[in-house]
């Protein structure tokens, strides 16, 4: 027998100040308190960490320890690989967990410190200064053909390619209806109208709720073509093609049938109750020429008149793969590290497979400079972001601008239980169910959402000032004003920075 | 670098001056300087060899590093005469390189069929090739009828030392470093030239890490460990490579800000947006002023904020552009106009055709 395990969470409210009220039994989707009579009893077996519970006492009364029974210390041997060895031998299955990678790593981004000026430049003041943000993504000409008129006027003879125009190099990547709630997506497209930014789909179609945020909406094409039709091709300001994720990279998606309601079957274009099962290749890609073509595909359906990206989870290969991609018609090609996060993926994929973003944009940048098409093709680095000073790290590392995810969900009160899969999100947030998706107020998360991305653009301002840089396009792969701390030399080399002191 | 004095004049009907207007100018800009890098690049100065690429070259030692040069030039094209530069000893200034000259002519035969300046690719690659191999030879100019001459010293020393005043250029460019990267190496002093292009650079260039990666992605490679370099290839990249009127490559290089794109008529937001979208990572942030010549043209032109002095003064035919009004009163006591350029405005001066 195996018998039970000590449990994760202990849960406890303090008598004194507990008044009863019951605001934690109503919010707790997963059943940690109830009534017994008139005494409030706790399960702490039940807890996941969500948080809403304390977040909702109004006398602090509730305190929430993790892991109050410890297991023999090992260092090979942990508690998880202890409790996943439990788990499987009982069930004979594939662990599920939500979120993004939780085995620690080292976060390379914290192991890169940025540059700032002292007296051989002057920093720039931002409120004094034009500090420039301002994103442009798609293809870029490599050079341009600009002839004199008689009269003097220059005429441009280069064609352009559309390209998306964002105010701040932060964009909302993709979380698909199904996997979150439709007032969390509303929340994110009403954000990202007002923060003159985009956001993504993912692979769960456009619901009409959207339609007046579509000018700022991203339309994503994975392998599963769920939602994609004509008109919602046409509505997006552009098309992603989704060939993997960071956190389950080489594998499909599923949204289990019982998520399937009347308005995500409407919106998927599938039956009602029926499973969302993406495969893992697309059907009709099998090469990087099947990619190409529908590439072209899309563009020729949407009269070019639309950038198409190609997100890739960030693997060994990620370089190469990435330059095949600008060969092809493609605008930008978006890389997903390994710490990005997922509604649901197998563990041992979430944890365990591809590379970290950092590593990943370094090497893209890099192969796409030697092979002399850097500049003709976007480069949008998600995975991972937590914050202004990754952003200016990746940025410097290489890329145009960044996909946020698991930062906005947080904007909107998500605490990062990682049982995103389950359902039951208590935020209203990874859930469809109706009382639960209700406490999401669209507008308020809304605010929250652009808030953050309004104060993540000023640090971003303050940062460029500081180092002497006025527009951020003379940011984007300038390794020059990293240098990497306590990083191993092999990896310097691949990120292409200096040592501290250096 | 932090300060330096940069100079710049050109006569517009080719009338020749010797160098010591130019040293005087430059060493009124001492307080700029620390002593430890002057330089100077003149044009119209070798018309006997006119039709010949003028490397000037920086030897660690001749003895043992000019056969390999030799042998490489004579592999790559015909020497038609090569000497040492004339130079005279200075008590301040200690000669860490012994400087050379080559009038070389290339082989056409080397050249990639199709390019549009086919010799001046053989040369530019030439020129990549030595300096990053290392060898004790520092190809330090190589256009043609044109020199850089500098070193580690004072302007005055520096002047002395290669006996400036006895050459007559029509278009002079000079510089008084006060070097923070890489002082006492001679390869770090300006001008900086590749093929027509000279540059002299006052300012630090904080987007240097994009820049150099973008440049070296078009194969030039960065050897003199320090950012003024870029702007010598970024300008012949777009100029000669690319075709960009020179004015047009200035405006890549300081683009106007979106701002003020926006608010343009259609037609010039169109070609703007455009010169910015493509040539994003060749555009130079942080602070600086910046003298460029050609045989042709020279040009002046400042970071988008001015955050570097730059003056320009019109005399008769003659054009100067300086980080300082002092240094080109110096050259020029009858100066007729001096101007102050707004915030990325250029200066764009052309010799007279014919």
């Amino acid at each position: 027998m195996i018998g039970s395990l000590p449990p994760r969470y202990r849960v406890s409210v303090d008598p004194v100040r507990c008044m009863e009220c019951g605001r934690c039994i109503e919010n707790c989707s997963y059943g940690v308190f109830r009534w017994d009579n008139d005494r409030i009893l706790i399960n702490s077996r039940n807890c996941t960490a969500c948080h809403r519970c304390i977040a909702c006492c109004p006398r602090d009364a509730i305190m929430l320890e993790e892991h109050p029974c410890d297991y023999r210390s090992h260092p090979l041997w942990t508690r998880e690989v202890r409790e996943a060895i439990y788990n499987q031998a009982r069930t004979g299955k594939i662990i599920l967990a939500g979120m993004g990678n939780a085995l620690d790593y080292p976060v390379i981004f914290d192991r890169l410190v940025l540059d700032a000026c002292q007296v051989t430049n002057p920093s720039l003041d931002p409120l004094r200064e034009p500090i420039e943000l301002v994103t442009h993504i798609g293809k870029k000409p490599a050079k341009l053909d600009l002839q004199r008129r008689e009269g003097g006027d220059i005429e441009l003879r280069t064609p352009l390619t559309p390209n998306l125009r964002v105010e701040t190099p932060i964009l909302i990547g993709h979380m698909s209806y199904g996997a979150i709630s439709l007032n969390a997506q509303v929340a994110m497209a009403r954000a990202a109208k007002e923060a003159a930014t985009f956001m993504g789909t993912g692979e769960g179609g456009l619901h009409s709720a959207l339609y007046p945020y579509q000018d700022r909406v991203i339309v994503q094409v994975a392998s599963g073509r769920f939602g994609v039709n004509i008109d919602y091709l046409e509505r997006g300001a552009a098309v992603e093609i989704k060939i993997g994720q960071g956190a389950k990279p080489g594998i499909g998606g599923h949204l289990p049938g019982e998520k399937v309601c009347a308005e995500i079957s409407r919106t998927r274009m599938i039956p009602e109750g029926s499973d969302a099962i993406s495969p893992a290749p697309h059907h009709d890609i099998y090469s990087i020429e099947d990619l190409a073509q529908l590439v072209r595909g899309l563009k020729e359906a949407t009269g070019w008149k639309k950038p198409v990206f190609v997100k890739i989870a960030a693997v060994h290969n990620a370089a190469a793969i990435a330059a095949g991609i600008a060969r092809s018609q493609a605008d930008a090609v978006v890389i997903d590290g390994f710490r990005g996060g997922t509604g649901a993926a197998p563990r041992v994929f979430r944890d365990h497979v591809g590379i970290p973003i950092e590593a990943a944009v370094a090497s893209v940048d890099a192969k796409l400079r030697d092979q002399g098409i850097r500049n003709e093709v976007s480069v949008i680095a998600s995975g991972g972001i937590r914050g202004s000073a990754d952003v200016a790290k990746a940025i410097a590392l290489g890329a145009d601008a960044v996909y946020i995810g698991t930062a906005a969900l947080v904007a909107m009160g998500c605490r990062v239980c990682g049982n995103c899969y389950r359902g039951l999100c208590p935020w209203g947030i990874a859930t469809q169910r109706p009382d639960l998706v209700e406490r999401l107020d669209p507008d308020i998360a809304a605010k929250q959402v652009a808030n953050l991305i309004r104060a993540w653009t000023l640090e971003l301002a303050e940062l460029l000032g500081a180092a002497g840089i006025n527009s951020i396009e003379s940011l984007r792969g300038n390794r020059d004003r990293l240098r990497g701390y306590m990083l191993d030399e092999s990896l310097m080399q691949v990120l292409d920075v200096r040592q501290v002191g250096a | 670098m932090a300060m330096c004095g940069i100079i710049g004049v050109m006569d517009r009907k080719r009338r020749t001056m010797d160098g010591s207007g130019i040293r005087q100018a430059l060493s009124m800009m001492n307080e700029r300087g620390s002593g430890e890098g002057a330089g100077y690049a003149a044009y119209g100065i070798y018309p006997d060899y006119r039709d010949c690429y003028a490397l000037h070259v920086f030897f660690d030692n001749p003895r043992e590093n000019k056969p390999a040069l030799d042998a490489t030039l004579a592999q790559w094209g015909t020497i038609e005469h090569d000497e040492a530069i004339p130079t005279c000893d200075q008590p301040d200034l200690q000669a860490v390189h012994t400087p050379w000259r080559y009038f070389f002519k290339p082989d056409p035969a080397l050249a990639v069929p199709g390019g549009a300046t086919q010799e001046d690719d053989i040369v530019s690659t030439l020129v990549m090739r030595v300096n990053a191999a290392r060898r004790g030879a520092l190809i330090v100019s190589s256009g043609k009828d044109l020199g850089v001459f500098k070193a580690a010293g004072w302007p005055e020393d520096v002047a002395n030392f290669y006996r400036i005043e006895d050459y007559e250029g029509y278009t002079w460019l000079a510089h008084n470093r006060y070097p923070t990267n890489t002082p006492g190496w001679w390869g770090g002093a300006h001008p900086f030239n590749l093929l027509d292009w000279s540059v002299v650079h006052n300012g630090e260039i904080t987007s240097y890490g994009t820049n150099r990666r973008y440049i070296e992605s078009f194969g030039y490679t960065c050897t003199m460990y320090t950012d003024t370099e870029v702007v010598a290839y970024l300008i012949d990249l777009l100029v000669r490579r690319h075709g960009l009127d020179v004015d047009l490559a200035l405006r890549a290089l300081a683009p106007p800000f979106w701002e003020e794109i926006d608010r343009m008529p259609d037609a010039g937001r169109e070609w703007n947006t455009a010169l910015r979208l493509a040539y994003a990572p060749a555009m130079m942030n942080g602070p600086f002023a910046i003298v460029a010549a050609n045989p042709d043209i020279m040009v002046g032109f400042t970071d988008r904020s001015k955050l570097r002095p730059m003056v320009a003064g019109e005399c008769g035919d003659r054009l100067y552009i300086s980080s300082e009004e002092a240094a080109i009163r110096a050259m020029e006591p009858n100066i007729e106009s001096i101007t102050m350029p707004a915030a990325g405005e250029p200066v764009i001066g052309r010799v007279d055709p014919g």
